[in-house]
């Protein structure tokens, strides 16, 4: 039977996020006095060999990532991504709700490797409630000095999906259209203001102060090896415990549902999980038992994402849901490239076209080779992603397809 | 409002832009025209830059909005939990379709993507607070809180 | 200098080069949209992509820098089927009226089109969004069922002339060039320098002035430099039938070494008087006050006698020379060489100095 085990999320529900002496009280802030002992470099080197990856879906190694900030930068900064836009994902909500200082703390731990006196939140504009929660965590901790020189400001986003793409999310910051700019250069080397600036996810930056307490090898031995340590998963659509979850990466999905999340309410069968958020593949059941860790999703032909599991039951209309999902690619495309800005566009008129009924074999050709080409000649990862939901489902439910169709899928 | 002033405030943030517009919005639910421009010369930025940017975001409008502003969650962890039968309850009640204002200025009707509340399916928010859970049947109860 | 594989080729390329560049360097034609040498790169257009071995994506040629050891292939099938969905896409929403637009046979999505065999497009079943053409100025017809959102205007109008009249506003599908409110350019910051129309790659902005009047492939272009100022910028008078009909950029440095292309309202639109039945084709000379025509040398003898005359009879100091703007820095400078060394007087002046 899989269980929690909770890193990021083990104060939750343990101190009151409101007060910074429960944080202190559980050891808070004490990572970040050791880290700052130690150099900038050997704080990078310890979080590399942790193998801890970003936890926003890239799954980029951590200590790699801050190791590409040029040590001589005379301004650097420390970027939070909290803008959590993927539908059906709560988990940073649910880290920075319960433990606040948490985020702040593993943010201070990064701009003491990276030499940065500022770092900012981007938090999204759907959360303005926590915008204020983090406002005084940070005005609590300035007025206590845990931060030292560190300064934290926040901002709000707008309602811009694509602003949780790291570029898009520094042009926002910038005060600027959330559009996303061309890599290279990275923002390592030129980010926010054209200085070399780190973008973490919230649950990346929530495992530092934990890694640094208990060192790199012991953050390496949870889960699986190649994406170690755990992952906060938000269970939503039809399941029977719709909510966080912190498991380690090597349990499976049939775990995480069945086990954890209680299985498929009302004696209905599962029929798919999309997992990773609405640009997640759509997974069957001959899948459930990949675990969830970065690599071996990615080997099954699927995401890990940004830890969104939501649950389709039996009665569930896979086509109806893709033609949902393709209109929130449509509405959040932020319309730079062409692929992207047109191929949204049309993607949903296609799926609506199959959702009605009114389609032919040769519309699913068309759409098939649209969403190809979006994969690759897109300009950042919402135009790459968008059309996994209809890829996948394709792959996995063609007969919900083909029973909408006008004539058969030759 | 001093819509001067409250840009004032923001004139010195670096790229506070965004942020202006979000304290411009707090108070009157909308970013007025004057305002946009106005901000243009608070930020030394071209007016279409400042228009443009009014308009990326889903969030900020620049056509004038009720007191209290309706989202409806269309994403899809709400949608298949009944999104569409809470949205054609809140036309009926409200007399309105989406993206319009009810003719005495008191609420206008939005749709929206995920609001991070997929925990409790169908949900709307009303000035940003979250009412999750909803069905048709609560509409009139949660509307009546908006007084 | 790094080395990489393209097309099988193996090339040298400066460090520091995309990997357009290195492909132009080396005679690799790669079509682009959104790329203009003297702007900043967007990056945005992807009509540049091409595949790079153990790369899962493909790369926008106009912004990935070159790499040692890349190995890339720019008309491979994907590549071709990809850059073939992207014009479809963009052919769905663009008014093809290419028999009666201004910009036939000068157009590069028209040329891309063609090359890639563009016929009509797969995406347009939903149809487009149809937007109407109503800007009332008299200068720039705005066309956006012709946009394909490379927004090389709305650089050139911050970058070059720096008037940011135009921004992108809204986003996505909905996304359209527009300044602030969406509204006229005559209120806003807009100068009618055209230089969105030098950039425009097909025939959404174009010259109300030369509308009708003659396409790229009927005109001759005669390279001149502008006659309103002393700047002296290199423009290129659109000539069909004997008569001016437009003016074209030469964006060339070692042609148009002044402005790159560049122009003002009065150079890109001013040249209707060229035509003008008002305007002065021959000397004239006042007879018992009354003007007569004369030829060319009849009046430069009369002009050069009568020069003369006064010098010999009240000295040099008694002539003055007052030259114009409105000739080009090379004229001005004969007219002081004329004033000093032929009527000995430094009497010379210039009414840009007033």
């Amino acid at each position: 039977m899989a269980q929690e085990y909770r890193i990021v999320l083990a104060n939750a529900g343990k101190i009151d996020p409101a007060s910074l002496d429960d944080y202190l009280n559980a050891g808070g802030y004490k990572s970040l006095e050791k880290a700052r002992a130690m150099a900038p470099k050997e704080v990078i080197e310890l979080v590399r060999n942790s193998k801890l990856r970003g936890r926003g879906g890239a799954g980029f190694n951590a200590g790699m990532k801050w190791g590409f900030v040029p040590e001589s930068a005379p301004v650097t900064y420390v970027v939070c991504n909290l803008d959590e836009g993927e539908p059906g994902t709560y988990k940073d909500r649910t880290i920075v709700e319960n433990d606040p200082h948490l985020l702040l703390e593993g943010m201070a731990i990064c701009a003491h490797a990276i030499r940065s006196k500022q770092g900012y939140i981007y938090c999204r504009g759907e959360y303005p409630y926590v915008v204020e929660h983090l406002n005084r965590a940070i005005a609590q901790a300035k007025q206590r000095g845990v931060l030292g020189d560190f300064d934290i400001e926040v901002r709000m986003g707008g309602g811009a999906y694509v602003c949780g793409e790291e570029t898009a999310l520094i042009e926002s910051i910038e005060g600027h259209r959330g559009e996303p700019r061309f890599k290279p250069p990275f923002p390592g080397v030129a980010g926010l203001w054209g200085k070399p600036t780190v973008v973490n996810n919230v649950e990346t930056f929530a495992n530092l102060p934990a890694i640094i307490k208990n060192g790199a090898e012991w953050f390496a031995s949870i889960g699986s090896p190649s994406y170690p340590g755990t992952k906060v998963f938000t269970l939503t659509g039809d399941v029977v415990n719709r909510r966080a979850f912190e498991v380690p990466t090597n349990t499976t999905i049939r775990e995480l549902i069945f086990d954890l999340g209680g299985g498929i309410p009302n004696g209905k069968r599962f029929k798919a999980v999309q997992i990773g958020g609405t640009s997640g593949a759509f997974i069957p059941e001959h899948l459930l038992d990949t675990p969830l860790d970065f690599d071996s999703m990615r080997n099954a032909g699927v995401t890990l994402g940004t830890g969104a599991v939501f649950v389709m039951d039996e009665t569930r209309d896979i086509v109806d849901v893709v033609t949902r999902i393709a209109k929130f690619f449509e509405h959040e495309s932020c319309g730079k490239c062409n692929p992207c800005r047109e191929g949204t566009f049309r993607s949903y008129e296609l799926m609506k076209k199959i959702n009605a009924g009114q389609a032919t074999p040769d519309d699913v050709q068309k759409l098939t080779t649209l969403s190809k080409v979006m994969t690759k000649a897109c300009l950042c990862g919402l135009g790459q992603a968008a059309p996994t939901p209809i890829l996948t489902t394709l792959e996995h439910f063609r007969d919900d397809y083909q029973r909408r169709l006008l004539a058969a899928i030759s | 409002m001093d819509i001067g002033a409250v840009l004032a405030k923001y004139r010195d943030k670096p790229g506070g832009l965004i942020e202006a517009y979000h304290a411009i919005q707090k108070e009157l639910n909308y970013i007025p025209r004057e305002a946009v421009l106005e901000a243009a010369r608070v930020f030394g930025v071209s007016e279409a830059q400042a228009y443009g940017v009014a308009t990326f975001y889903s969030y900020l409008s620049v056509e004038k909005r009720g007191k209290y502003i309706i989202r409806m969650c269309e994403s899809a962890p709400c949608h298949v939990a009944g999104a569409d039968e809470v949205l054609k309850a809140l036309e009926d009640t409200l007399g309105i379709k989406v993206g319009q204002t009810t003719p005495d200025g008191k609420f206008t009707l939005e749709l929206t993507e995920c609001v991070g509340q997929c925990q409790e399916t169908p949900v709307i928010t009303i000035n940003s607070v979250p009412y999750p859970n909803m069905s048709p049947d609560k509409i009139a109860s949660v509307l009546a809180q908006c007084t | 200098m790094i080395r990489l594989t393209i097309n099988g080729r193996e090339v040298e390329v400066p460090r520091g080069s995309t990997l357009l560049e290195a492909c132009q360097m080396h005679g690799i034609e790669i079509p682009t949209l959104c790329y203009d040498p003297d702007l900043r790169l967007a990056g945005s257009c992807r009509m540049c992509i091409v595949e790079c071995q153990n790369r899962p994506l493909y790369l926008a040629a106009c912004v990935a820098p070159a790499e040692e050891g890349m190995v890339i292939e720019t008309h491979s099938p994907g590549i071709i089927e990809a850059r073939k969905v992207i014009l479809e896409l963009l052919a769905a929403r663009h008014d093809f009226s290419c028999q009666t637009c201004d910009k036939n046979g000068d157009c590069k999505f028209q040329d891309y089109c063609y090359e890639y065999g563009i016929k009509e497009s797969r995406f347009q079943d939903g149809g487009r969004h149809i937007y109407t053409v109503d800007d009332p100025n008299p200068f720039l017809e705005r066309d956006y069922n012709k946009c394909i959102m490379c927004t090389r205007c709305v650089r050139a109008c911050e970058e070059i002339t720096v008037a940011r009249a135009i921004n992108v506003e809204h986003r996505g599908h909905h996304a359209k060039i527009a300044t602030a409110f969406d509204g006229y350019l005559e209120d806003s910051p807009c100068v009618f320098c055209g230089q969105c129309i030098m950039v425009c790659p097909t025939g959404a902005l174009t010259s109300k002035v030369s509308a009708g009047k003659g396409r790229a492939f009927e005109v001759d272009r005669v390279l001149t430099t502008c006659t309103y100022c002393g700047t002296g910028c290199t423009l290129e008078l659109n000539v069909k039938d004997d008569r001016v009909v437009g003016v074209s950029s030469n964006r060339d440095e070692n042609w148009s070494p002044v402005n790159k292309g560049a122009l003002c309202v009065k150079g890109r639109f001013g040249w209707d008087f060229i035509n003008s039945p008002d305007r002065l084709t021959t000397p004239l000379i006042k007879e018992n006050g009354e003007f007569r025509e004369a030829s060319w040398d009849e009046a430069l003898d009369l002009v050069a006698r009568r020069l003369q005359e006064v010098k010999d009879q009240y000295g040099p100091d008694s002539l003055a020379f007052f030259s114009s703007a409105r000739v080009t820095n090379e004229e001005n400078y004969l007219a002081q060489k004329f004033t000093r060394a032929v009527l000995g007087t430094n009497n010379v002046d210039h009414c840009a100095r007033l």
